[in-house]
C-alpha cells in the first residue's frame, strides 16, 4: 500500500505539491491526468525518494520513503520506475540492460538474471533483440526493454511515467499494450499519462491534478461521465 | 659548405641497443597511462564527490598538470623532492612526472565526456535500487571511458614522446637517453637522432593502429 500524506514539495518559489493526500491499494491501477505542470511527474520521483519533499510523508509498505534512516536503494527494488526518456543504457546489449540491477542490486547469479531477463523481454516481446545493443531498438522497443529492465527487479509496485509521450504516434500502442497487460496480471500501477483513452479502460481509478493540487479522484466512468471540478471539465472538452 | 659525410653504419650496428631503449619508452609509457587512467578516475570521482577538500585536490592537480611545463613537473619529482631528502631514480622521477601529468589531462577528459552524458542515466540506474558507486561504476563510467578514447589515445602518443624529457634527470635507458650516449660518444649527431626519430614515428604510428582496431572491437553500439 502507498499511502500518500499531506504532501508538499516546492521548486524554488514554485510549489508544484501543494498537500497532497492519496492511497493507493495493492493491485489497483491509478492513473493521474492534468496539464503539464501539475505536479503528477513529480509526485511519482517523490514516491521511490528520487526527489525529497519539503512536508508530509510518503509510507510504502509501512516505510516512510523519506525518513532519514530508510534504506533508498533497498527501498527503491520495491518500486519500478519508467521515464518519459526510457534511458536504455547504450553501452549494454538489451538482454544485459535487463540483467545489470538485478545482478549488483539483487546479487542474483548470472545464470538466474539472464534467465529472469529473457522471461521479462519474452514478456514485453521482445525476444528477438536480446542481443542487440538499444542504438538498433525503435523508441518503443527500448520503452518496452525499460518497462523489462524494472520488472526483472520483481517490483511490488509500478510507476510510469508519461511513458509514451516522447514516442513517435505510430509505437504509442504497443506500449500502452504492454502496460493493459501488467495491469491485467495485477501489477500495482501509478500510470501518469495523456492517454485518455488508455486511463478511462485500464484504471480503477484516475486522478486528475490541476497546480499541484488533486482537484479529483473517481472510477474513470464516474471521472470522465459525469466531472465535478469545472478545471477538469475543461481539460476534458479541450483533450477530446 | 656542406661537406657532412653521411655514415649510416655505426647508427646501424646500434641499433639493437637503441630498440631496447624503445623498450623502456614503451614501458613507461604504458605505466604511467595504466596508472594514470586509474588516478583520473579518482580525481573525477574527488569532483563529483561534492566534498569540497577532495574537489580541490583535484581541481589543483589538474591545473598543475596542465597549465605548467611537463618537463619542470618531471624536474620537481626529481630534484624537487631530492631538496626534501626524497632521492628517486631517474626511472621513477620520470615514470612518476609522466603519471602525473597524464593523470591531470585525462582527468580533464573525462570531466568533458561526462558533461556528454545525460543525467538521466544515472537516475534510471538509482532508480533501480542501484547505489551512487554502483550507477558510476557501471553505468556512467564505462560510457566515459568510450567517449575519452580517443583523447586517451593521443595522452598515449604524448606519454611515448615526453619520455625524452627524461634527459633533464639524467634518465639513460629510455630511447631517448640510449641515443644521447651514443651520440656522445660518436658525433654522429644527424644519424642517430634522425633513427631515434624514426623509431619514435613507428611506435606512435603503430599506437594509433592498434588504438583504432581495438576501439571497433570494443564498441559496436
Amino acid at each position: 500500500m502507498i499511502e500518500i500524506e499531506n504532501v508538499r514539495k516546492s521548486f524554488g518559489p514554485l510549489e508544484v505539491l501543494k498537500g497532497i493526500n492519496l492511497t493507493v491499494q495493492k493491485g489497483e491501477v491509478l492513473t493521474v491526468i492534468g496539464g503539464s505542470g501539475s505536479g503528477k511527474s513529480t509526485l511519482l520521483t517523490c514516491i521511490n525518494g528520487l526527489e525529497p519533499i519539503d512536508s508530509g510523508r510518503i509510507v510504502v509498505d509501512g516505510i516512510e520513503v523519506h525518513a532519514k534512516t530508510t534504506d533508498l536503494n533497498k527501498l527503491r527494488r520495491k518500486i519500478g520506475i519508467v521515464f518519459q526518456q526510457w534511458n536504455a543504457f547504450p553501452h549494454l546489449t538489451v538482454i544485459e540492460n535487463v540483467m545489470l540491477a538485478q545482478v549488483k542490486v539483487l546479487k542474483r547469479s548470472k545464470a538466474e538474471a539472464e534467465a529472469e531477463a529473457v522471461r521479462q523481454l519474452k514478456h514485453v516481446g521482445l525476444s528477438d533483440k536480446l542481443n542487440v545493443y538499444p542504438s538498433r531498438l525503435s523508441g518503443g522497443q527500448q520503452q518496452r526493454m525499460a518497462i523489462a529492465r524494472a520488472l526483472g527487479m520483481s517490483p511490488d509496485y509500478m510507476l510510469f511515467d508519461e511513458v509514451t509521450s516522447a514516442l513517435d504516434p505510430q509505437l504509442v500502442g504497443e506500449v500502452l499494450d504492454t502496460l493493459r497487460m501488467l495491469a491485467s496480471e495485477g501489477m500495482t500501477m501509478i500510470c501518469v499519462t495523456h492517454e485518455m483513452k488508455f486511463a478511462r479502460e485500464v484504471s480503477d481509478r484516475v486522478a486528475f491534478f490541476d497546480k499541484g493540487v488533486m482537484a479529483e479522484i473517481a472510477p474513470p466512468e464516474e471521472l470522465f461521465g459525469a466531472p465535478k471540478d469545472p478545471e477538469l471539465r475543461k481539460f476534458l472538452a479541450a483533450t477530446h | 659548405m656542406f661537406n657532412y659525410n653521411f655514415r649510416w653504419g655505426q647508427a646501424l650496428n646500434s641499433l639493437p641497443q637503441m630498440l631496447e631503449g624503445a623498450l623502456v619508452t614503451m614501458e613507461i609509457a604504458i605505466l604511467s597511462m595504466a596508472v594514470g587512467i586509474v588516478v583520473a578516475i579518482v580525481l573525477t570521482v574527488f569532483r563529483l564527490s561534492g566534498r569540497r577538500l577532495l574537489a580541490a585536490v583535484a581541481t589543483t592537480w589538474v591545473e598543475i598538470a596542465r597549465n605548467t611545463p611537463a618537463l619542470f613537473q618531471i624536474y620537481m619529482v626529481h630534484f624537487g623532492l631530492g631538496s626534501f631528502g626524497i632521492h628517486l631514480s631517474p626511472y621513477l622521477s620520470l615514470l612518476i612526472g609522466i603519471t602525473f601529468n597524464n593523470a591531470g589531462y585525462l582527468a580533464e577528459n573525462f570531466r568533458g565526456a561526462l558533461k556528454a552524458i545525460p543525467d538521466t542515466q544515472a537516475r534510471a540506474a538509482r532508480s533501480l535500487g542501484m547505489s551512487a558507486g554502483q550507477a558510476f561504476g557501471s553505468v556512467v563510467m564505462p560510457q566515459m571511458l568510450r567517449i575519452s578514447f580517443l583523447p586517451m589515445t593521443n595522452q598515449m602518443v604524448w606519454a611515448i614522446l615526453m619520455t625524452s624529457l627524461g634527459a633533464v634527470v639524467a634518465m639513460n635507458t629510455d630511447l631517448y637517453g640510449v641515443t644521447s650516449e651514443l651520440n656522445a660518444r660518436t658525433f654522429r649527431t644527424f644519424e642517430f637522432f634522425a633513427m631515434a626519430a624514426v623509431i619514435f614515428y613507428l611506435i606512435t604510428k603503430v599506437i594509433t593502429l592498434t588504438a583504432r582496431l581495438l576501439a571497433a572491437r570494443l564498441f559496436r553500439y
